[in-house]
Formats: C-alpha cells, structure tokens, sequence
C-alpha cells in the first residue's frame, strides 16, 4: 500500500461541505491540504451541529471534524493586500487551488483563474459555486435548500400538491464535492499531457440537475411529461412505494413479476392470497400499480402491520424478494453488516481522547492506502509552521499579521 | 490542445443497469474508450425503462443518456469462448468496470485474481449494493431501496409525519460519482507505482459517506433524527413556497442578518417584519410556521421566477422549484449547456444532460450517441482483437457473439 497522492500540495478556501468535502477526499490518500481560514471566525461549518452533547463550541463541531480530517488549518485574511500576497505565495508552490469565493469577489480581489495562473502556470484552480462561473445565475446566492430546487430534485420529493421536499441535510453539497474531486483528478492526469493547469467551474446546482434530473428531458420534449412527486410511491408497476408496518416502514420494489408473486406467496403462506389473485383490477401490475395503488396498500396493510420491518426483510431475503427496511439512522450505525465490514470511521478532537463514530471510507482500495487519522486543524494551529517555516516570516512578522488581524 | 484527458485509454465495462454504466459514462465524456458488453440472452435493463414508450431496446432516452460516447459489444458470457474473447479484450485494457452480484464475475472466471494474471497492471472496479462480503451482501436491493436500507428514507417526509422517501436514484448516482474518483485515484496509482489495484465501492457505503450529520447527531448527541421536512435546525426561513401558477414554488433560505435585512427590504418592509417575535433569528426559528405562513402570503402572486429574480437582486438565496419544462427552458441552463441535443440512429435527437462539471482546457464532450446491440462488434472482434470474418460469422451463427 502506498499514498497515491504524496507530495500534491493542496490550497483549500473553502467552506461547509463541497468544497471541504473534495479536500479531505484528497487528502485521505495523502495529499498535503493546507485549509485557509477566515481569522477569528473559522470555517461556518465550525458553528453547525451536532456538537457533543449538544454542547456548542467552536473546536467541537463534529460535521467540521469529519470534512476537515488530516488537513493544516491556518487563518488568513485575503481581502487585505497583504492577504492577498500571503495567499499568492501559497499558490505559488502549490498543485491544486480549492475555492469556493463568488464569482464578483474572486474577480475582484484577482483571484480568478486569469490571475492565478500567470503567477503558476500549473496551478489547477477548482471553483465551486451554486450557479457556475459563466450564465446569467452567475452571481446569485444559493444554499443547499435551492441548489435542489433549482436543479430539479424538489419538485421530485413530497405528496403532490404539497410543499416539494428538499433532500435531507446538505446531500447535494457533498454531490458538488465529488465531482470536484473527480474534475481535480481529470485535471491531473491531463496536466501530465498538456503541461499546464487548468481551470475547473462546479455548480452545486448542477451536480443535481446533469446526472440526477438531467435525463428525463427527452421525455418532456416529446410527450410532454414531467416528473413530479407522488408522495410515498413512483408511478410504476406495483409496488414502488414506502409502507407502514408494524415497528416502523418497509421499501416495496420489485421490477420483476417474478418478485412480486413470492411477495404474495409470503403473505398467502405459500400460495398467492384469493383476494389478489382473484381480483381483475391486478391483473396488470402497471395499471395497478398507477390506478389501484391506494386499494392494494390497504389489502396489504393488515399483513405489513403484524410484522416487524425487519421480520418482513428476513422473509423477502429468504425468497429471493427485493423489499427493504427503511432503517433508522441508530440501526444503521449499529448494523452488524456494517461493523463486520468495519465500515465506520472515528473522529477525535485536539487534545482529547473522546472518539465518536462517523461515516468511514466510500471505497476500498486494494494498493492506495486511505486514512484520515489525523484530527481536524484547531483554528490558525499550524499558523507558525506554515508562516515561519515554509514561508520564512520571523515569529515577530507573523505576531504583527496577527495583531493587524490579517492572520 | 488536446481536449480529453482520458485519450487513450481504455475500459472493458460489464455495467448494466445505473451504478456502473454512469461511472463509465463519465470517463467517456473524458475520452476513455469504453467498451459495454451487452446480450440479447439478458438484456440491460435500463434499454427498457420507463420513458420508453416504444419498448424498442434501441430507443431508451435514459439508456441514451447514460451509454452515450461508448461503443457496444455483444458476447453471451454462458459461453466459454465468449469469456476467452473478453479475456483478450482485458489484456488490451486499462479498467474494468462491473456491478453484478457479488461472485457472479468470479463464476465467469473473471474475478480480479484472475485478470490480475492476464493483464498484471488492471484497475478493476466493483460497486455491489452492500459489499462483496459481509452479511448483507446477499441482498438485493435497487437504487431507491438502499436509501432505505441506508438510513436517509428515515429523514424524508414533512417535520414530524409519515416517511414518503426520496423515491430516486440517489444512491445509484452518488456511487457512480464516487467510482469515477477511485478509478481516477487508481490510474494516477498505476502511473507512478507502476502496479493496478481492485476497488470496492459498496453502493450502501458510499451514501452513507455523504450522510456525516445525521450519523455524527446520533453517536455525539445520541438523537435520532425522523421526518425533517425543509428544516434547518440553523436558519429560521428555510423552506419552499408557494407561488402564482399550477404546482409552482420558490425555495428561499436566509442565513444572516444581513441577509434577513435585504429580504425585508426586497419585499417592502411590510409591517410584521417589525413584529418582536421576528427580532432575531432565534425567535424567528421559534416562529418559522407564522414566518413560513406570512411569506407564502407574499409569494403567492408572483410567478417562481420574479421571486427568485426580486430576492437575488437584493442578494437573497432564492430559487424556482424548477419542473422539467423550467429547466430545459432556463436561459441560463441553456448557455451552460445541461441539456445537449445528440442525434441517435434509432430515435432521432434525443436531449440528453451534458458535462457534469467544466474543465476549460480539456473539457471533454460527446463524441457520439450510445451504442445500438452490437454496433461495433465488428471493430473490437475484427480490427481490435485481430479475428477474421470468418471465425466472427461463426462466433455469430452459435450465438456466442449474441
């Protein structure tokens, strides 16, 4: 095993989740990521939940934690003019520019590809913004909650006529991420050929709107059809739909007819129920699935009610049947699966020997070697390493940043 | 310049269905030479899926979008001489990519051990729905499913009532953009240590992975989050709207002070927005549902579009809820090129999402439409593996090339 990406010096401005979240997957497989902080407040992750114990501090954050793992953090003030020249130093020397300013600002504080890569021609400069760097959205505001909307998700989530429903939590912050970090390596493997950087436009929204929404087009164009929500269920051969029973909710899918009869058989008790099987109206599993899903939810609920979600997975698995659990978040963090696999990671604080469990690696490599057992930077903590000893500020320059609130 | 920064390479790619083919799809976008294997003994499901209403293998729009820039062969892996030829087809690639159940590439006798001996230097990658191994990885799941097994259904639903679910791919795509960055590692892995790798992306892995908050709210504060609706436990106005029109809302989010100043301000400063109960954001996040109720009262004349552009003006996050119609429409969605026209030889034009994100000197793009059944047999058996037309005619009369 060995790091794959040792010696790839990364620049990361970048706040909440996209672009933390591309940092840290490089630097999972050893790149060096130096974090760039506003002096005194910190990254705004810092202030989000969960904290331990519900006790808020800004050291203790655990999203800021889990993004910002095996990365040097130091605090600079880059609308200075002597931010600004700190920040070209870095850059300077550096591979990869994470930043997530918007498109006004970088322009003017030069900071835009234009400028960065006269002063290195190699530098490849990933911006995340919500709308891009180009169109006329380029310079509007937009949290996770309108990235979705904007990108077509919403409108996709919830009951019809209903509020559409935003995907929980900052889901398509990390989407953004990840395709920066691939776009990251794209530029890398061309760098090798072209012999230069180049410069990379993420939009959040369109980390939703490409590849999740973005296929449906055709069918709009052409029959005039739009997907929009439909509550528990897609409108699709029954069943496609979320149930109650008896402890909590199952997934009900089965694209094949075949799955769907061991269904039935499991409720007849090995043959499929008269009340289904002799019932015209689900001959056809499509038209059923789009006209009498409110009738069959209900024939079925008496069934799906006297059993326990995990009762009905371990009789769907035995008979080959495509049902899920909808787990709640403690049963997934306890799932023997899960840990068997050693799936979860821990995050710990500075100076603290209390560990707490987070999501662990998205993939399994065989040769690159992944870890991310180096806590999350304090705000400014490699401030003097940095400064003073790659950048050659005496101790008295780097105290006199400081007092003039630069770092 | 040259624009793909994947020319040259080349991927044997076994994927059906999602997880795998949008992975491949995107290294095709970057120039990789991707070669989907396919059969007419079981085929891909996704050629039939459900915005294919002549239920014609050829005129899937989803199998277009997803398979478009790859060429397509077709081999029955039942039989020995077809798991040969692929065999060879390895030797001469860089990556193979798969998502069968766990075991199925090892009964072919094409698990990792195996081509590891063909071609010393393969990057192989596999995306099971759990786990090639474990006590789930029996299980079969699909996309929409393992955001229940996953935990994120549970969240899904309006603040405090029944679980709807995301009823989406999700899984399936965030696994497909994780998958692109591991082969990509991979690569980068074998150019400076000279040696491939195997890569196990469990679907189920990977969406937890990008579900940090809920996960970090159990196990440091021991809360077990149900139903959230729009909620942020941060931001008092968080939510969606409704506006003028049929099924037609704007989502707004307003996070600082400042920002809840310019809102006010934008809307004309009406007199509740002076109201005590409003001060601060703190007292707004315990009247969110009156907040909620009085701002619907303000939207509810204005089409999605004139809210977002009234707000983004004064610099407030706000955007439409956009259906399909709205997005293929946006000018600005058109000038960024989401949706891209390509012609396809069986459907005509198919409109189909374009690059996921913009590189400006090797951007990648669509070179050409997805492959019909077995279009470019004739260049991997013949041309790339050396067979003549005659062993090619027989491998199709036995149904081995089928």
């Amino acid at each position: 095993m060995s790091q794959t990406l040792r010696g790839l010096k990364v620049v990361e401005l970048a706040q909440f989740i996209s672009g933390p979240y591309c940092g840290v997957l490089l630097a999972a497989l050893g790149a060096e990521v130096v974090k760039i902080e506003k002096p005194n407040v910190g990254d705004q992750s810092r202030q989000s939940d969960p904290f331990p114990n519900d006790i808020s501090h800004p050291e203790r954050s655990g999203l800021f934690h889990f993004l910002n793992r095996n990365k040097r953090g130091i605090t600079l003030n880059i609308e200075t003019a002597t931010g600004r020249e700190i920040l070209l130093r870095l850059l300077k020397r550096a591979d990869v520019f994470i930043e997530d300013m918007p498109v006004k600002l970088a322009r003017r504080l030069k900071l835009n590809y234009p400028s960065l890569s006269k002063i290195n021609p190699r530098l490849i400069v990933v911006s995340i913004t919500p709308f891009g760097q180009t169109g006329r959205y380029c310079n509007y505001k937009g949290y996770a909650i309108n990235s979705s909307a904007m990108g077509g998700m919403s409108l996709t989530v919830g009951e019809p006529g209903r509020e559409p429903l935003t995907p929980p939590f900052s889901l398509g912050d990390y989407q953004a991420g990840i395709v920066a970090a691939n776009a990251t390596m794209f530029a890398l493997l061309a760098r090798d050929m072209i012999g230069e950087g180049q410069h990379i436009d993420v939009s959040q929204v369109e980390a939703w709107a490409v590849f999740h929404t973005g296929n449906v087009v055709s069918a709009y164009i052409y029959r005039q059809q739009k997907r929009i929500r439909a509550g528990h269920r897609t409108p699709a051969p029954y069943p496609y739909t979320i149930l109650p029973c008896k402890d909590g909710y199952v997934f009900m899918i089965a694209l094949r007819g075949a799955q769907w009869k061991r269904f039935l058989e499991i409720v007849g008790n090995g043959k499929v129920p008269d009340w289904y099987a002799n019932d015209e109206r689900f001959k056809d599993r499509r038209r059923a699935g789009l006209e009498y899903a409110d009738d069959l939810d209900k024939l079925l609920a008496p069934w799906l009610m006297s059993h326990t979600k995990e009762e009905i997975f371990a009789l769907c698995r035995q008979r080959h049947v495509p049902f899920a659990p909808v787990r709640n978040i403690d049963e997934v963090v306890n799932d023997e699966h899960l840990n068997q696999r050693d799936y979860f990671a821990e995050i710990e604080f500075n100076g603290s020997n209390e560990k707490f469990k987070c999501p662990g690696s998205p993939f399994r490599f065989s040769q690159s070697w992944w870890d991310l057992t180096q806590p999350a930077p304090s705000l400014g903590q490699h401030n003097y390493q940095i400064y003073c000893e790659q950048l050659d500020y005496s101790a008295e320059q780097l105290a006199r940043l400081h007092r003039m609130n630069i770092i | 310049m040259m624009k793909y920064p994947l020319q040259g390479y080349r991927i044997t790619d076994f994927g059906w269905t999602a997880a795998a083919p949008r992975a491949t799809c995107i290294l095709a976008d970057m120039g990789a030479e991707v070669i989907k294997i396919e059969t007419r003994t079981h085929f891909d499901p996704i050629r039939f899926g459900p915005d294919n209403v002549a239920r014609d293998p050829e005129k899937d729009p989803l199998f277009h979008s997803i398979n478009r820039n790859k060429l397509g062969i077709t081999a029955d892996l039942s039989h020995p001489e077809a798991i040969d030829l692929i065999k060879q087809l390895i030797k001469v690639s860089d990556v193979v990519s798969e998502n069968f159940s766990p075991g199925v590439m090892e009964k072919y006798g094409l698990g990792y051990d195996k081509l590891k001996k063909i071609k010393p230097d393969i990057v192989m990658i596999s995306f099971p729905a759990t786990g090639k191994e474990g006590p789930m990885s029996d299980v079969v799941t699909y996309g929409p499913s393992l955001a229940s097994l996953s935990g994120l259904d549970s969240m899904v639903g309006y603040f405090g009532e029944r679980v709807i679910g995301m009823q989406q791919a999700y899984a399936d795509i965030n696994a497909s953009l994780h998958g692109v960055f591991a082969v990509l590692v991979a690569l980068r892995h074998r150019k400076l240590y000279g040696e491939g790798q195997y890569i196990e992306l469990s679907q189920m892995e990977a969406l937890i992975s990008t579900m940090a908050e809920p996960i970090l709210e159990y196990t440091m504060a021991g809360r077990v989050l149900g139903t959230i609706g729009n909620r942020s436990n941060i931001m008092s106005i968080h939510n969606v709207y409704r506006c003028k029109g049929d099924d037609k809302w704007v989502s707004i989010a307003i996070r600082t002070e400042e920002e809840w100043r310019a809102f006010c301000k934008a809307i004309g400063n009406p007199p509740w927005t002076k109201m005590e109960v409003f001060a601060d954001n703190y007292r707004r996040l315990e009247h969110q549902e009156e907040l909620d109720r009085l701002i619907s009262q303000w939207t509810a004349d204005k089409t999605h579009y004139e809210v977002m552009e009234m707000l983004q003006k004064a610099g407030v996050a706000a955007t439409p809820c956009a259906d399909t119609e709205d997005r293929f429409l946006d000018p600005h969605f058109q000038e960024r090129e989401v949706h891209i026209p390509v012609e396809h030889p069986a459907t005509g034009v198919d409109w189909i999402p374009g690059m996921v994100c913009k590189l400006s000197k090797t951007p990648g793009g669509i070179r050409k439409p997805a492959p019909l059944l077995g279009q470019h047999n004739r260049y991997v058996f013949g041309k790339l593996l050396g067979l003549s037309e005659e062993i090619i005619a027989r491998l199709e009369a036995e149904k081995i090339i089928y």
